[in-house]
């Protein structure tokens, strides 16, 4: 019986965590292969549609990686983003889907190692979790 | 220091005391018009916009139905103004709602005089029809319903306003105020000093606040908190899953009536009508792929979910989401106990200030550690 891979999407800034990601590969760091990498040029083009879908096609979880406040590209997209994704938390956790699945982390571009150990911490506290409870729900209810 | 005015009347002449205050701010030119709930000739109930003194025979204010919110109505006249001064006379919903759509730039506040009406309740609008033939009127609604009987037969005020907090209105120049009334009298109360000027235009004269209007205000809210908290615990029991939401959702046609009639859902297009979410056959069939099976149409929890996220930081409990799906469901109880989660995290309160600035309108360097965890 094979063990459950949890599917994690992932949207990452441009300037960032793509790059620290970028980093964490030329570094030849090993993290799970769990994560499918979206980039956006910045957290605050993330409009939390994007999240909604990722969850109700069955992502087990959603990753958003930015720039630390004060060093965003565009000043204050990453304040806007995690103003959004307090209220989007907030929405989604009366149903069952909570900060243990939708996570908001600022990783620099120089952070290549905190993008690792970001990856795994998801990776492993999913696993325990368990598959997202819209999987069982499939596209009778979409 | 609050002024009121007291309007007496014989029975059954409630409205037309009502309708001689209107015709004199009119006339003594305090405003260029009035905007209020008149009868239209036993059809109901309707929003109507007079500026000639003559018309204003029909007003029915504190008649117990909203067909549509006033906010919207607000919305439509003031976004490009007029530059006349309107008085709106709106129940405290609309008002609240109409405090959330200035702050989005879809109500212009300056040329409006707002009028509160206490609200104690308003029937579905075809329980009202029903209410008509049975023959009941305005007055005898007040006077039941202050003695805590909102119900006629089989019809009763609808979920929303047994659990509204907000009997009377704020963010008003003026309140016509039922609560604390008699059933021959209806107090005129000026709260600004905009609202102190027309009522001294209207020649009336004013006096301290009436004994027991306070504590009337004060009892009925609270009944209605305690109505709405046993609400929320059983709406949340039941429906705490993807699943349940599904089940409750169930019915959903995804005509979108509900956006159509929340007031405080703005968008000129709504993003579930562009082409966003007009997908092309080979996207069904690989939707369908997926799973063996795909509901259609599709998107209908997706909808809800974005409206939740779009607009329950502003939603004022209006229950006209409910009043306006066709397939009978429930969805006021859905976005207000969303909306007591999501307001309650940025300690905000939808309707209770223009002032206020609304939680995703703003942001600041230092806030919401929790979210991130992460400390530098």
């Amino acid at each position: 019986m094979s063990e459950f891979e949890p599917q994690i999407v992932a949207f990452f800034c441009n300037w960032c965590t793509f790059t620290a990601a970028d980093l964490a590969g030329t570094s030849r760091l090993s993290y799970p292969p769990n994560l499918k990498i979206i980039r956006v040029m910045c957290t605050g083009m993330v409009d939390p549609k994007f999240v909604l879908k990722a969850f109700l096609n069955g992502a087990d979880g959603v990753l958003i990686g930015g720039c630390w406040p004060g060093d965003c590209h565009y000043i204050n997209g990453n304040l806007k983003a995690r103003r959004r994704v307090a209220n989007l938390t907030e929405v989604l956790k009366q149903f069952g889907i909570d900060e243990k699945r939708f996570w908001l982390r600022w990783i620099a571009a120089s952070e290549g190692t905190m993008l690792k150990e970001v990856a795994g911490e998801m990776t492993a506290k999913l696993k325990e979790l368990g598959p997202s409870p819209l999987r069982t729900l499939g596209k009778m209810a979409i | 220091m609050a002024k009121f005015a007291t309007l007496s009347f014989q029975k059954d002449e409630m409205n037309q005391e009502l309708s001689a205050f209107f015709r004199s701010m009119l006339e003594n030119r305090a405003v260029d018009a009035v905007l209020a709930p008149m009868a239209q000739n036993n059809k109901g109930v309707r929003l109507t916009l007079v500026t000639s003194p003559a018309h204003l025979a029909e007003v029915d204010p504190f008649a117990p139905i909203a067909a549509v919110s006033g906010a919207k109505i607000a919305s439509a006249i003031t976004s490009r103004p007029s530059g006349r001064q309107v008085a709106m006379v709106l129940r405290p919903c609309e008002i609240r709602a109409v405090v959330e759509l200035a702050k989005l730039k879809q109500v212009n506040l300056d040329d409006v005089l707002f009028i509160g009406l206490d609200c104690l309740g308003r029937y579905e609008n075809t329980d009202f029809a029903k209410f008509r033939e049975q023959g009941g009127t305005t007055e005898a609604f007040l006077e039941n319903a202050r003695a805590g009987k909102t119900s006629l037969g089989e019809i009763d005020i609808i979920g929303a306003c047994k659990i509204c907090e907000f009997p009377a209105a704020d963010n008003v120049d003026l309140r016509l105020c039922a609560l604390g009334a008699g059933n021959g009298n209806v107090f005129i109360e000026a709260v600004t000093a905009k609202g102190e000027q027309a009522l001294e235009k209207s020649g009336l004269k004013t006096g301290a606040a009436p004994a027991g209007r306070d504590g009337a205000v004060k009892q009925l809210a609270a009944a209605r908190a305690a109505a709405r908290d046993k609400k929320f615990a059983e709406f949340r029991a039941e429906v705490n899953s993807f699943e349940a939401l599904a089940d409750k959702l169930a019915a959903c046609v995804n005509c979108y009536n509900c956006r159509v009639a929340c007031p405080v859902c703005y968008c000129k297009e709504c993003v579930f009508i562009t082409d966003t979410f007009r997908h092309n056959g080979e996207q069904f069939m690989m939707w369908a792929d997926q799973s063996g099976m795909l509901k259609l149409p599709s998107d209908t929890l997706f909808f809800h979910l974005t409206r939740m996220t779009h607009m329950s930081l502003f939603c004022v409990g209006c229950g006209q989401c409910t009043s306006a799906c066709p397939n009978g469901l429930d969805l006021m109880p859905l976005f207000r106990t969303c909306a007591e989660k999501t307001q309650a995290r940025f300690g905000y309160q939808a309707g209770r200030s223009p002032d206020e600035e609304q939680p995703l309108a703003g942001f600041i360097a230092d806030e919401l550690v929790e979210v991130t965890g992460q400390v530098k």
